[in-house]
C-alpha cells in the first residue's frame, strides 16, 4: 500500500474526505450565521438548535408523515425557516434597538428551550436516519473508497453555499440586502420594506441551518444535543474567517474541516481542539479574522 | 464662592448620611442574616448559593462594570475547581487554604492568557472568543489524565483549616465559605467604587472617548478580566471544598450560560443583583429537582432567559433601584 509520511494513503484520503464533509457543514452553518449577522447584527445562538431541528424534522417527518429524503430537503428548510420568521417577528424585533449582546442572550435562551424540550421528548441517545436508496453504495476510486452519500453532501452543500453567495453578491435583492446592512434608514427611504427583508433574511439563515440538519441526518446520530457542540466550533470558524464576507465563511469552513481531518491522522488527541488553536493563532496575528475588515 | 460653599455643605451632608445610609443598613442586615442562616437552612445548600453568588459577582464585574460579555467563565470556575481538587486529593496533608490559593492562582494565570487574547475584539466577537477558548479547556479537562475524564474528581478531602478548624463539619465550613464570600464581595465593591472602577465604567460607556482621554483601555480591561477570572476560580475552588467534587459540569458551556442568567435575572451592573440571581436560580433548580418538573429545568431556565431579555433587562435589583429613584423624584417635586 502506498504510504505518505508513514500514513497509508487510503487512511489519509479517507480522513481528508471526512474532514471536507465536516467542513461543508461548518461552511453551511457559518454562512447562515454570517447572513443573519449581516442584516440583524445578531449572533444567532439558536443556530445549532435550528440545525438539530432540521435533522429531527426530517426524522419525524419520515416516521409519521412518510416524508421521503428528497421532499424533506425542500420542505424542512421551508418549515423551520418559517418558524425562524415567527421568532424574528415576535421576539428579535422587540430588542432590535438594543445592544447586540441581548440578541445573543435571547437566542441562547431559545436554544436552551428547544434543546431541553427535545431531550425530554426523545432522550439524548439519538436515533438514525437511513441513507436514501439512490445515494447508498459508493465509488471505488484508485486511492480510496468514496461513499455516494458523502459525495452528495459535499456537492449539495457547495451548490447551496455558492447559490447563497450568488444571491447576495450578484443579484438586485442581494444588493438591497447589503445596502440594508450599511444604512437601513436610507434604504427604507427608497421605498424598500426593510423590516420584511430582515424577517426574510433571518428565515433564510435559519433555513440554511435546517438544510444542513437534513443533510446531516443520515450521517450522524440525530440527537437533541447534536447542534450545540457543533455550534461552538462554528463560532470559532466565524472568528477565524471574520464575519466580513460570505465567501470567507464558506472557504474558512471548508479549510477548518480539512485541518481537523489532517489532525485526526497525524495527532488524534488534538483533533477536538485544533480549530480553537488555529483561532488563537489567527487572533494573535490578525484580530479581525482572515477575511474580516478591521472594524 | 457660593457654589463652593454649597458643594462643601453637600459633601458634609453626604459624609454625615454615609454613616446611616439605607444601603449600609441593608448590608448589615444581610451580613447578620448570613451569620444566622445555617441554623435555619441546610448549610450545604447555602454554601452552594454563596459559591455561585461569588461566581456571578465575578462575572458581573466584567459584564456590569466593563461591558464585556464573557461566555467562557466556566473555564475559570473549572480551573479553580480542578486544581484545588487535584492538590487536596493527591496530597492529603495539604492545608485547604493552600489548595484554594493554588486554584485561584491557576484561574488568574488562565485569565491572563485568555484575557490577553479576547480583549483584542469587542462585543459579540469577545463573547464568541471566550466561549471558544472555554470549550478548548473543556476538551483539555476531558483528556488530561489528572481530571479522571468523564468521572471527575470524587471524595476530595476537606481537611483542617490552619490545623484548627475541622472542615468536615458543615457549620464550620459554612463560616469559612461565608468569610471567603464576604471578603471577595468587599473586594469587588472596593474595586467598583475606586478610581480604577470609574475608568472601567467610562470604558463601558464609551471606549473611544476613554482612549482619547489618554487611558490605556486595553490594560484596564485586561486587569478587570484577570480579577474576574481569579474570583471565578476562587468560587470554583471553594465549591470543590464544599461538594468534595470537581467535575466536567463545571467546565461546560451550560455553566457559562447559567452564570449569565443569574446575573441578568438579579440585575447586571448592580452589586447585589448577582447574589439575588444566584439565590433564585439555585433555589429554583433545587425545588424543581424534587418535583415532577425536574427534567424541564433547562427549558424553564431558557424561558426565564427569554422573558428577562424581552421585558426586564435591568433585573430584579435594577428594577427596584429604578422604582426607588422614581419615588425619590416624585417626593422632590
Amino acid at each position: 500500500m502506498t504510504m505518505i509520511l508513514g500514513i497509508p494513503l487510503m487512511v489519509l484520503f479517507g480522513q481528508l474526505m471526512l474532514g471536507l464533509i465536516n467542513g461543508a457543514f461548518y461552511a453551511l452553518l457559518s454562512l447562515g450565521l454570517a447572513v443573519i449577522f449581516g442584516l440583524l447584527r445578531i449572533i444567532n445562538f439558536a443556530h445549532g438548535a435550528q440545525y438539530m431541528l432540521g435533522a429531527f424534522a426530517a426524522l419525524l417527518g419520515a416516521q409519521y408523515l412518510g416524508l421521503n429524503y428528497w421532499a424533506a430537503l425542500i420542505v424542512v428548510p421551508l418549515v423551520v425557516g418559517a418558524l425562524g420568521i415567527v421568532v424574528e417577528r415576535f421576539l428579535l424585533r422587540r430588542i432590535q434597538h438594543l445592544d447586540h449582546l441581548y440578541g445573543l442572550l435571547l437566542t441562547f435562551g431559545l436554544a436552551l428551550i428547544l434543546e431541553g424540550t427535545l431531550v425530554n421528548l426523545f432522550g439524548v441517545s439519538g436515533s438514525s436516519y437511513p441513507i436514501p436508496e439512490a445515494l447508498s453504495g459508493g465509488f471505488k476510486l484508485s486511492f480510496m473508497f468514496l461513499p455516494t452519500y458523502r459525495a452528495w453532501v459535499l456537492v449539495a452543500a457547495l451548490v447551496v453555499c455558492f447559490g447563497v453567495w450568488f444571491l447576495i453578491e450578484r443579484t438586485r435583492l442581494g444588493a438591497y440586502l447589503r445596502a440594508g446592512t450599511e444604512n437601513p434608514e436610507l434604504v427604507q427611504a427608497f421605498g424598500i420594506n426593510v423590516p420584511l427583508m430582515v424577517s426574510l433574511t433571518y428565515g433564510l439563515g435559519v433555513a440554511l441551518a435546517a438544510f444542513a440538519g437534513v443533510l446531516a441526518a443520515p450521517l450522524y446520530p440525530v440527537s437533541p444535543t447534536m447542534g450545540s457542540s457543533l455550534l461552538i466550533v462554528v463560532f470559532a470558524v466565524v472568528v477565524i474567517g471574520g464575519m466580513g464576507s460570505i465567501l470567507g465563511a464558506i472557504l474558512t469552513g471548508l479549510a477548518m474541516g480539512l485541518i481537523e481531518g489532517l489532525t485526526k491522522v497525524f495527532y488524534p488527541e488534538a483533533a477536538n481542539t485544533v480549530i480553537f488553536v488555529v483561532m488563537v493563532m489567527v487572533l494573535m496575528l490578525r484580530p479581525a479574522g482572515l477575511f474580516g475588515k478591521e472594524a | 464662592m457660593a457654589v463652593l460653599q454649597q458643594d462643601h455643605q453637600a459633601a458634609r451632608a453626604g459624609s454625615a448620611s454615609r454613616r446611616i445610609t439605607p444601603l449600609g443598613v441593608l448590608y448589615l442586615v444581610l451580613f447578620l442574616l448570613g451569620l444566622l442562616a445555617p441554623w435555619v437552612a441546610y448549610p450545604v445548600f447555602l454554601m452552594k448559593i454563596l459559591c455561585f453568588a461569588l461566581f456571578a459577582s465575578a462575572f458581573n464585574l466584567l459584564l456590569g462594570f466593563v461591558g464585556l460579555l464573557s461566555f467562557g467563565h466556566a473555564a475559570f470556575l473549572a480551573t479553580g475547581a480542578y486544581i484545588t481538587g487535584f492538590l487536596l486529593a493527591e496530597y492529603p496533608g495539604l492545608s485547604p487554604a493552600l489548595g484554594i490559593v493554588a486554584g485561584t492562582l491557576g484561574a488568574v494565570v488562565l485569565g491572563t492568557l485568555f484575557g490577553a487574547l479576547a480583549i483584542r475584539r469587542q462585543g459579540i466577537y469577545f463573547a464568541m472568543i471566550t466561549l471558544a477558548l472555554a470549550q478548548m479547556m473543556f476538551f483539555f479537562f476531558i483528556q488530561a489524565p489528572f481530571t479522571h475524564g468523564e468521572d471527575g474528581l470524587h471524595g476530595v478531602p476537606r481537611g483542617e483549616l490552619f490545623g484548627v478548624f475541622d472542615l468536615a463539619d458543615n457549620h464550620t465550613l459554612y463560616y469559612v465559605v461565608f468569610a471567603i464570600f464576604v471578603a471577595a464581595f468587599a473586594l469587588i465593591r472596593r474595586v467598583v467604587h475606586s478610581p480604577f472602577g470609574q475608568v472601567l465604567k467610562a470604558i463601558r460607556e464609551n471606549e473611544p472617548r476613554a482612549i482619547s482621554l489618554g487611558y490605556h483601555t486595553d490594560a484596564y480591561k485586561l486587569v478587570a478580566f484577570v480579577l474576574s477570572a481569579g474570583l471565578a476560580g476562587l468560587a470554583g475552588a471553594t465549591k470543590t471544598l464544599v461538594f468534595q467534587l470537581a467535575s466536567l459540569g463545571d467546565a461546560s458551556w451550560h455553566m457559562s450560560g447559567e452564570v449569565i442568567l443569574m446575573t441578568l435575572l438579579g440585575g447586571v451592573g448592580t452589586l447585589l443583583g448577582p447574589l439575588v440571581g444566584s439565590g433564585l436560580v439555585i433555589g429554583l433548580q433545587h425545588q424543581l429537582a424534587q418535583s415532577a418538573l425536574g427534567d424541564w429545568v433547562s427549558v424553564i431556565l431558557g424561558a426565564i432567559f427569554v422573558v428577562c431579555v424581552l421585558s426586564f433587562r435591568s433585573g430584579i435589583i435594577g428594577e427596584c433601584q429604578r422604582w426607588i429613584a422614581r419615588r425619590q423624584q416624585r417626593e422632590e417635586k
